[in-house]
Order: C-alpha cells, then sequence, then structure tokens
C-alpha cells in the first residue's frame, strides 16, 4: 500500500493529463448524458423573458471570443430562440472584436434556420462590435443610434424599423450579456442596468460566474453559470418548447463529459491527499 | 463541405494539436501557434476597431461621403463638425511614435485617464460599493411570500460570511478572544468561495476541452475526405 501511495506521490503529471482526455472523449463517443434540473437563478432569466409582452425590446450582447464558445454558444442560441419564440424584438451587439464571428455564427444557425420568417432591421438586428469598451455603454447609455450608428450591414439605423422609439438604454426592456470577460456583464451592470434601471441578466464562463453571485438578484436579475448554467436554461427551453430538442441539446450534451471529468479530478485530488498524508512529508513540513 | 470550410478545419485542427502538444513537452510546433495566435489577434482586433468605429463612428460622421464606398447609407447625412474634436485628440495620442514631439500626447492621454477614471468612481462607487451594502442588508429570516427555510439559510450565510469576512480583514485589533473566533469563521467563508471558484474554473477548463475533443472528432469524421 506504500510503495503504491509513493508512486502516486511521484506520478508524471502527463497521466493525468491523458486520464482527463480519456474523461471527456470516451463520454463525448458514447453521448453520455445526465438529467439537468433548472435552479431558480436560472429559471429566473427564462420567467423574465416568458413573461415579456411582444414587441419588448431585449439587448443581447455577445462579449465572448472563440475560445469560450463551447460554454457561451448554447446559452447565446438558447436565449435568442427563446426571446424569438416570444417574439420580443432582439438587439443584438457586441463589445468584443472576437464576438462579430459569434453573431453570424447565431445569424446562420439560430436566426435563418429557425426563424427564417423574422426579418432583419425590423424584428431583429445585428449591430455588431463598437471598440470602446465600458465607453460604449455610456455612449449608448444617452444615446444608443448615435453609439451605434450603422448595422452589421453598413445600415443607417435611423432607418430600420426597429430602431423606432429607441433612443436610449432606458427605452430597452432587458439587457442579456453573454460573455466571458472584461467587457461584460459587470460593466452591463455598472453602466447599462443600474443607472437605466434596466434589468440585466447574464450568461458567463464558470470563471467569471463567482465574481457576478454578489450582484445577484438586485443588480442581476439571473445568472448562466458556465456549461451547467447553459445546460440549465436548455432544459427549461426544451421543456415548454419541445420544438427546439433536436437543437437546443449542445449544453446538456457535453454534461455528460463534464460530470465523468470532475469524477476524474476528485479521484485524482483524494488519491493525492492520501499519497502526501501517507508519505509523512506533511509532519516535516509542519515542524 | 467545400474547400474553403475544409481548409478552416484543417488549419484549426492542425493548430489545435499543436497547442495540445504542449502538455507533452515544450516544442517549436507549440511557439510557432502561440506566436500566430497573438500576431492574428492583435492584427484582428486593429483592423476590427478601425471599421467598425473608426469608419463609421468617426470618419463617417464628419465628412460621410468619404465613407461612402464602404457604408453608402451614411453619405447623405449631414456632416458633424464637432467630431474634429476627438480626431485632434486621437492625432495627439498617435504623436507619442514622434520622439520630439510626444508629450503632445499627454494633453489626450489626460482626456481619456480623466474621463475614465471619473466616470468609473461613480458607477464603481453606486454598483460595486453602495448597493452591494444594500444587497447584504436583508431579513435573516425569509417569510415573504411564505416562510422558506433554504431562503432563511441564504440570508444567514450572506451576512454572517460577509461580516466574518470583514472581521479577517480587520487589522487594528487583535485577533483574539470571540473577535479571533469571529476572524477564523471569515477564513473558513474565504477558503469555501475560493474553493468554489475553483470549481467552477475546473468546469470551465473542461468545457472548453470538450469543445476542441468535438472539434478534433468532426476533423477525423469529416477532414479526411477531399471536397469534391
Amino acid at each position: 500500500m506504500s510503495a503504491f501511495m509513493d508512486r502516486v506521490g511521484r506520478m508524471d503529471r502527463r497521466w493525468i493529463y491523458l486520464a482527463i482526455a480519456l474523461a471527456v472523449i470516451i463520454p463525448l463517443i458514447a453521448r453520455l448524458s445526465f438529467p439537468v434540473i433548472t435552479t431558480p437563478i436560472v429559471q429566473n432569466i427564462f420567467d423574465k423573458i416568458d413573461g415579456m409582452p411582444e414587441g419588448s425590446r431585449m439587448i443581447l450582447s455577445a462579449d465572448f471570443g472563440p475560445s469560450t464558445v463551447p460554454e457561451n454558444m448554447p446559452m447565446l442560441q438558447a436565449v435568442l430562440r427563446h426571446a424569438l419564440q416570444k417574439k420580443l424584438k432582439v438587439y443584438l451587439l457586441t463589445l468584443w472584436a472576437t464576438g462579430i464571428p459569434q453573431l453570424d455564427a447565431v445569424e446562420q444557425n439560430v436566426l435563418a434556420k429557425d426563424f427564417p420568417d423574422r426579418l432583419a432591421g425590423q424584428d431583429w438586428v445585428n449591430l455588431g462590435y463598437k471598440a470602446g469598451n465600458q465607453g460604449v455603454i455610456n455612449a449608448a447609455f444617452s444615446d444608443f443610434p448615435g453609439a451605434f450608428p450603422v448595422d452589421s450591414k453598413g445600415r443607417d439605423v435611423r432607418t430600420l424599423p426597429i430602431m423606432e422609439g429607441v433612443k436610449r438604454i432606458a427605452d430597452f426592456n432587458l439587457i442579456i450579456c453573454i460573455g466571458s470577460g472584461f467587457p461584460g456583464t459587470k460593466e452591463w451592470i455598472q453602466f447599462g442596468g443600474d443607472p437605466s434601471h434596466v434589468p440585466v441578466a447574464c450568461g458567463v464562463t464558470a470563471v467569471e460566474a463567482p465574481l457576478l453571485y454578489p450582484y445577484y438578484p438586485r443588480q442581476l436579475l439571473g445568472l448562466m453559470g458556465g456549461l451547467q448554467g447553459a445546460a440549465e436554461y436548455e432544459a427549461v427551453l426544451v421543456k415548454h418548447y419541445p420544438e427546439y430538442e433536436a437543437r437546443s441539446q449542445e449544453a446538456i450534451q457535453r454534461m455528460g463529459p463534464q460530470t465523468v471529468a470532475h469524477l476524474v479530478i476528485i479521484a485524482f485530488i483524494v488519491l493525492g491527499n492520501l499519497a502526501f498524508f501517507a508519505g509523512g512529508e506533511w509532519r516535516g513540513k509542519r515542524a | 463541405m467545400t474547400l474553403g470550410p475544409w481548409l478552416e478545419m484543417w488549419v484549426g485542427a492542425l493548430l489545435t494539436l499543436m497547442i495540445l502538444s504542449f502538455l507533452y513537452r515544450d516544442n517549436p510546433f507549440y511557439r510557432f501557434a502561440e506566436s500566430l495566435f497573438v500576431g492574428v489577434s492583435a492584427a484582428y482586433w486593429m483592423v476590427e476597431a478601425f471599421w467598425t468605429t473608426l469608419v463609421p463612428n468617426l470618419f463617417g460622421k464628419l465628412y460621410p461621403p468619404m465613407v461612402s464606398f464602404a457604408l453608402p447609407a451614411l453619405a447623405k447625412n449631414p456632416p458633424q463638425i464637432s467630431r474634429i474634436i476627438p480626431l485632434l485628440f486621437g492625432v495627439l495620442l498617435l504623436l507619442r511614435l514622434v520622439p520630439h514631439l510626444a508629450h503632445w500626447s499627454r494633453m489626450a492621454m489626460a482626456l481619456a485617464i480623466g474621463f475614465a477614471a471619473g466616470t468609473n468612481l461613480v458607477r464603481y462607487l453606486e454598483s460595486d460599493f453602495t448597493s452591494q451594502i444594500g444587497q447584504s442588508i436583508r431579513p435573516l429570516v425569509v417569510t415573504q411570500p411564505a416562510f422558506s427555510l433554504g431562503g432563511t439559510i441564504s440570508a444567514l450565510v450572506v451576512v454572517f460570511g460577509t461580516l466574518s469576512g470583514l472581521v479577517y480583514f480587520f487589522f487594528s485589533k487583535e485577533h483574539k478572544g470571540a473577535f479571533g473566533k469571529v476572524s477564523k469563521f471569515g477564513i473558513y467563508v474565504l477558503m469555501i468561495s475560493f474553493g468554489a471558484a475553483f470549481g467552477y474554473t475546473v468546469m470551465a477548463r473542461i468545457s472548453l476541452l470538450t469543445g476542441r475533443m468535438e472539434f478534433l472528432g468532426r476533423w477525423i469524421s469529416q477532414g479526411f475526405t477531399f471536397p469534391g
């Protein structure tokens, strides 16, 4: 036993990498998935969108790049599907230059495929990217069309029917930020939601989520934290709108490998601690 | 699959494998992919900022016919002469590149820093300070709309966790006796929150790994069929 623990203590970390890789690949191939239960913090976002009257205005800011697509894209797609299903007016934009391809992707994968009858410029608009971080939100706070003078196709936003009545951020009914860092949810709360009293909700990477919990529930209506948050939103969306079952399951599927990988990591943490205490090195360090 | 996406898939797959090769050991393929990523990212941000911000928000407003080749929709708008001010400050900022005129850039820098500090100060103070204090002041027993045991426990954790965490960072009194015990509880609260943050970080990294593995799976299944 002692020799085994000694070998565990001296294990080459590359074996751990291999174990994690297998813990992800095998469930992916086996399409392993587990039931997902929606928690109140995610349910709040769903309920808010579900209860909004037709034609309400929603900013959907995709503040993430390709590096966090596996976490953020399922959130963005699920929220966009839900909003369009409820016939809300959706204003897509991004504060990240690398967010432009993500908006193009949802145009192709969600808007063109699931909602071909919804018109760009009337039911939704892609306002594209603006440099300036929180400065853009600050500018849009008092002059929204001034901050976004053209949409992603180069059309003057003042000529678009969807921009009728939109002067400032306070004219919107909901702000949802799908983000992975700075600028993102925190800036939307500070410069958009708090001063205008427009509710803010978010879907963020797991790394970002603990930093945003203090804003919930007064400054942040709801929060999708990481892949689990995305899976919870997909679960509640599919439960209420089964027509999206085939297309809105990405995060739920990815939670299978996630669960197995977590079990492997927990096993390694327990083994590592056992090896540490069995080795007796902790006694020497204490002395 | 057409040739363009097929090539994209191959470039993406090879670069992914180059980056993952670092897990075995540092090597030239990894360093090539890393350098390529840094260079492409910098260029991408610069080009996008120019075409999506400077062109429509500055040139397109200062003298709209100037951008008619790219944004014909703006060409008929009246010029906004006031935009010459941000243009002037932008030029001043670029004077950093001319050694004997570099001191002029300080004016633009001072404006940018002053503006950012002023707006950030107010917003941070309101959203991250006063509102956060408000978030911590809540009923310890949740009875609205009905009694909630979970809500009550949550409120107790928030209030006493916040207070004990603050006590830990209070250094004007020695951490002894009851004060010391509260401070020690504060450390446990901090450690639990760090543990939760670490757990979330693990979840994030595994999510990204899953995404890459899915992509490599698509590459293996589709990438070896030449587009026809």
